[in-house]
Order: structure tokens, then sequence, then C-alpha cells
């Protein structure tokens, strides 16, 4: 048999995957299994589908992803820790034809950040919220997360969260999925290809939506921090399946759009 | 001529921000300055002139609402009173750091803490230091008349996109509550996404073109070198500010023998001093720094050469007496006058202060 050349093999006709255009190429600054590289992926790839490069607009966190703006060709904000949905507000306010999408850990979104969070799902901003639930604080070291698990330890939980010191775990976007501004709320993962592609299909409809002006769009993907969790990457993601899944399940938690609230809108006080 | 009115100096800001085409508002009510956002509302410039007024969760939220408005290069500006300005000196900073415009209006009551929604100026420091973290400086201004609140919103909008750094407006419950006539600006139509595109299309992130590089609004550079390159970038842009935006006022200064320094609703009170001092004979004149940062260093300390003293009259306990100071370098004496806490001092009180501390002094 004929030796089988490397021309031979790298065809297009061969090509089953390929990196988006939309991703730069800077190497990724993340550890080895970590959920962030898959989910910008994830996001590159909607916008170039989309083919809504110039009309997007990102703006990122403080946390592991604070530089993701190397990562993704698009025109970028950095926000302070936590306000990153107050900056999208103000972006899609002045641009409201633009596609304007936040991105935030725990720590981020849910600590810190939680007013902005809250009022700008709330108001329903027409913008699309990424929320990397990865229970800990990754770039600070591994810290105590508003997600992080009962019982877990973290290098400022070191013998186990506590709920009598340190209260419970944040199921935030269960409380997003009440707010009337909400549209579209759902849960995901990227730790299997099938969870990969259902989690695109999410991020897809968000952005969608956003062009609709329906309200906002929030995806929470419950995710993997194999270093500050100090186990690795295979690990990470068993105990993620076996320890976060059961307490944040994966699914939509609200697929529709923004209430109209007619039925609780009142007269006008009489003077 | 444009329209005259006779109007309270927060519905003056209201007023001034539709016509010169700013593009949004936000805001977080609080006293005394709770009339700019409630003008505003009510007179629906969405309507108008498309520009968008939004009341926020918080301060800290509106802050970081104009971060997003100004990175799309957007005229945005927010007001609010000390307090408020405190939850925002982390987004000023943040601003000041990823060299963004906006205006930022301060209409200060006494402190600290939640003090009281009297008059003040106890935010001097605060204002014309930064405030927030790191090395940086804001454009202040400081209006004493209701037709200045209109005037500087304006020019506050101009110097914060020419050097591409937060402006702030430095006023007080006195200035922000009293009733002046007024000339209005005429209306100056908002940016068109095209006008936008030319005159802050090189930094703002407008959607990435493919005609130039991404615009990626940040403040963060972990190279320390790097970092310093970017904080050298800001201090020319500083020295640049006190070549050139210094803005004062004298009245009776050429012959005065002694000065007092004054901003805001203190120069108004001092104007009147100065009359009381010069009937007595006494050559007394009134300096008016309008603009706080950059300060108005370099003519104070050429009239220290001639004169026998500044008295330094301000609504704290002593705050721009640090930058006369400075400036004068020692050259002649310099005191201060101060109410606190959010007492207004009356012109009977600043006459038995220079009297005293100076003059007979
Ligand atoms: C005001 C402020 N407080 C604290 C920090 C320090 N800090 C940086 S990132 C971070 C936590 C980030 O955790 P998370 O949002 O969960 O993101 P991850 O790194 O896990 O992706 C903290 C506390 C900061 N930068 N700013
Ligand atoms: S510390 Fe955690 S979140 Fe940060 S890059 Fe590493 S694995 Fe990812």
């Amino acid at each position: 048999m004929a030796e089988l050349q490397l021309a031979d093999i790298i065809k297009p006709e061969n090509k089953v995957y390929g990196k988006s255009k939309i991703m730069t190429d800077t190497p990724l600054h993340y550890c080895y299994g970590c959920s962030h590289g898959v989910v910008h992926k994830l996001i590159a790839e909607v916008i170039e589908e989309l083919d809504i490069q110039e009309e997007t607009v990102g703006v990122a966190p403080v946390g592991c992803s604070v530089m993701m703006y190397n990562y993704i060709d698009i025109d970028w904000m950095e926000a302070a820790h936590g306000r990153a949905p107050a900056v999208a507000t103000g972006y899609k306010r002045v641009n409201p034809k633009k596609y304007v999408f936040s991105y935030q850990g725990d720590g981020d979104l849910a600590a810190i950040g939680t007013a902005e969070t809250m009022h700008a799902v709330n108001r329903g901003e027409n913008i699309v919220m990424i929320f990397i639930n990865n229970a800990t604080y990754g770039m600070t070291g591994g810290q105590m997360a508003p997600t992080t698990m009962v019982g877990q330890v973290t290098s400022t939980s070191p013998y186990g969260r506590n709920v009598d010191i340190n209260g419970y775990p944040l199921r935030i976007t269960e409380l997003l999925a009440m707010l009337p501004g909400a549209a579209y709320v759902t849960r995901q993962s990227v730790h299997t290809p099938a969870n990969v592609r259902k989690c695109k299909k999410a991020i897809r409809k968000a952005f969608e939506n956003s062009a609709k002006n329906i309200g906002t769009s929030f995806i929470e993907v419950v995710s993997t921090c194999n270093s500050g969790w100090k186990i690795d990457p295979v690990a990470a993601n068993q105990w993620m399946e076996e320890n976060m899944f059961p307490f944040y399940p994966l699914g939509d938690l609200k697929d529709g759009e923004r209430d109209s609230f007619e039925q609780f809108s009142v007269q006008k006080l009489k003077k | 001529m444009g329209e005259l009115r006779l109007m309270k100096g927060n519905e003056v800001i209201a007023e001034a921000a539709i016509r010169c085409g700013c593009d949004a508002y936000f805001g977080y009510p609080i006293t005394p300055q709770s009339e700019v956002m409630e003008t505003l509302m009510a007179r629906m410039p969405w309507e108008e002139t498309g520009m968008v007024v939004l009341q926020a969760e918080s301060e800290v939220a509106a802050i970081n609402m104009m971060y997003g408005g100004a990175s799309a290069g957007r005229k945005v500006m927010t007001s609010s009173s000390s307090p408020g300005i405190s939850l925002m000196s982390e987004g000023i900073s943040y601003m000041a750091g990823a060299e963004l415009p906006g205006v930022v209006v301060n209409v200060q009551r006494g402190g600290p803490g939640l003090g009281t929604i009297q008059p003040s100026q106890a935010d001097y420091l605060q204002a014309t230091k930064g405030g927030g973290h790191g090395d940086y400086r804001l454009i202040v201004l400081a209006p004493s008349s209701v037709q200045e609140m209109n005037d500087f919103v304006d020019l506050a909008f101009e110097l914060s996109f020419k050097y591409r750094n937060p402006a702030m407006i430095l006023t007080d419950g006195v200035i922000g509550q009293m009733m002046e006539k007024v000339e209005l600006s005429d209306f100056k139509p908002r940016w068109t996404d095209e006008e936008v595109e030319r005159l802050n299309g090189s930094w703002a992130a407008t959607g990435k073109k493919p005609n130039r590089e991404r615009a990626i609004k940040t403040s963060l550079e972990l190279v320390a070198e790097k970092q310093e390159i970017i904080n050298q970038g800001f201090q020319a842009k500083y020295k640049k500010m006190q070549e050139e935006e210094v803005r004062y006022e004298m009245i009776h200064c050429d012959d005065a023998e002694y000065i007092i320094v004054a901003f805001g609703v203190s120069a108004r009170i001092s104007q009147k001093a100065v009359d009381l001092l010069r009937e007595q004979g006494h050559k007394v004149g009134l300096f008016r720094p309008i603009t706080l940062y950059p300060f108005p260093s370099k003519i104070i300390n050429q009239m220290a050469d001639k004169v026998k003293g500044f008295l330094s009259v301000e609504m704290n306990s002593g705050q721009m007496i640090e930058d006369i100071l400075l400036a004068v370098s020692g050259k002649t004496k310099v005191d201060h006058f101060g109410r606190m806490g959010g007492v207004i001092a009356t012109p009977g009180e600043v006459v038995d202060a220079m009297l005293t501390k100076l003059i007979g002094g």
C-alpha cells in the first residue's frame, strides 16, 4: 500500500473542524481544561455564523476572562469588577442597534455585581449576559464564591463551606428567571461535545433574541476551574457532574419574552 | 440673544444637557440635586432629541453606564451629590484609566458620611486630586452662577472630549437650588452615527471596522513598564491642560493689596465682602478660579509678588488653601476662612476674617 502523504489528508473536502475567523491567533492564557476557552469559541462561532462582527460589542469582566478581548476579534469594553451589566446597559441604550453582550464569572456577576445583574435583567435590557459559574474565584487563586457548594473546600473555606458561617450557595439564575425583564434564561455546560453543541444553540438564540428587542437573554454555563479546585481536568468534570448538577440543574428556566405587565399597571394617582 | 428664563441651577443643568446635544444621562436621586433628573424626565428629551435618560439602581451603576455610553463615543453625563460621588469614584477612575470622556456634576452637600443636605465645598480635594484610586485628574469647573451652570455643561463636554478625560462640574447646594436669570444656549443637534464615526472613530468602540484596529476600552495593562508609559501619557495630557485650559476671573485685583481666593458660592459671598472692605478703604480684590483643575497656580504665583496676603474662603476646613500655598511658595501670607458642615458664611464674617487674619494681623 502506498504511504499516505500529508497533502492527501489536508484537503478542504476533508475538513471537519476549523477555528472561527472571529477568534484571534493569540494563544489563550487559560489553564488546560478550563471552560472559559470553550465558551469563548462558541461566542466567536455564533458571531461569525450570524455575520455580526461589526455590529457586536462585548463587555469583559474582572476575573480569569478579564483579557478575553484578546481572543475574540470585535470591539470591547473592559468593565470594573461586577459592573459589566451596567456598562452593557449604557452602551446598548445609546446604540440600540448593536449586539451587546457581557461575560462574567460567579464572583463578578453574583457577588460584587449582584445589584447590576439583577437590575439589568429586571429592566429587560436587550443584551446577552453570559455567566460562567465555576463555583470559585479562579483569578485570585480559588477563594470561596457565592456559588461555592456547601462543604466545598476553597482557600477561604479551607474546612469546606459552612452554611452557619458562609451562608448558602446562590442560585442566581433561578432568581433572574423570576424577573419580568428576562426573555430567555437557561443553564448549560460545556463538558461533553453534546453539551457544547447545546450551549452553542443557546448562545445563538440569545444573540438572535437581542435583535428582536424582547428582553434580556441570560446563559449560565456550569463550569470547571480545575486549577482553583486543585484537581485534574477529567476529575473536575466528574466532580461538577456529581456535585454541581444536582444543585444547578441544566436546562431552560424561561424561554419567551419579557412580560407586558399590563395586569399590574396602576392608574395615575389623583391629586 | 438666547432664550431668557428664570430657573434653578439644577434645572439649568438638565436643560443645558439637552441643548448641547447630550446623548444620555444616567443618575440616581440625591438631595440637593434631584431636580436634574426630575427636569429631564419631565422634559422627555428622548422625544425631542433622542437623548436617553435612565434612572439607575445606584450611583455605581450610573457611572458604569456612562463608561458604556462613553465607550461608544457618545456624550454622556451624570449628576449627584457628595455621597453619590464617593460611590462613583471607582467608575470615574476606570473612565480616566480608559481615557473616556463624560461629564459628572457634583452638587456638593456637607459631609463626611451622610453629613447634611445643606450646601458645602468639602469635596474640593476629592474632585481636584482625582477622588478614586490611581494617578489621575479630572477637569474640574466651578460655576458661581446659574448662568455658568448653563455655560459649563457644553464647556465640560468640549474639554472632556478634547482630552478624552472625565470632566466634573463642581458646584454646591446653593448654586443648584437658587433661581437666577439665565440665557439658555441654543440647541445643538446630537451627533449622528456618521459624526461619531468621523469625530471619535479613531478611539470609540463603534463596532470593529475592516479599516481600523479594533477598539478596546480598558484601563488594564499588567506589564509595569507599559503601564508606566500609559501613565506618562496621562501626565502629558494633564500638563497640557495646565498650559492651555486654566480659567479664572479677577475682580478689583489690579490695585489690590489683599486678595480673597474663592470659587462657586463662596466667590459670590466674597464679592460682597470685597465691596464692603473697599467701602472701608481697604484695597481688596477677588480672585475666582473657574478651573479648579487645572488650578491657576501660575497667576497666583505672579500676584504673590505684589500683594500682602491671600485669604482662601471656602465652605470647608481649608482645602483649596493647599493649592494656594503651593502656588504662593512662601512669597506672602496665606490664610483661610471657612464654615463647615453646610453652614453658609456671611459677607460680614468674611470681612472680619480678612481684617483679623490679614489686614490687621
Ligand atoms: C473591586 C475589586 N475587588 C476585588 C478584586 C479582585 N478580584 C479579581 S478577580 C476576582 C474574582 C473573580 O472571580 P470570578 O468572577 O468567579 O471569575 P473567575 O476568575 O472564576 O473566572 C477578584 C475578587 C478586583 N479586581 N476589584
Ligand atoms: S484558574 Fe480556573 S477559571 Fe481561571 S483559567 Fe484556570 S481553570 Fe480557568
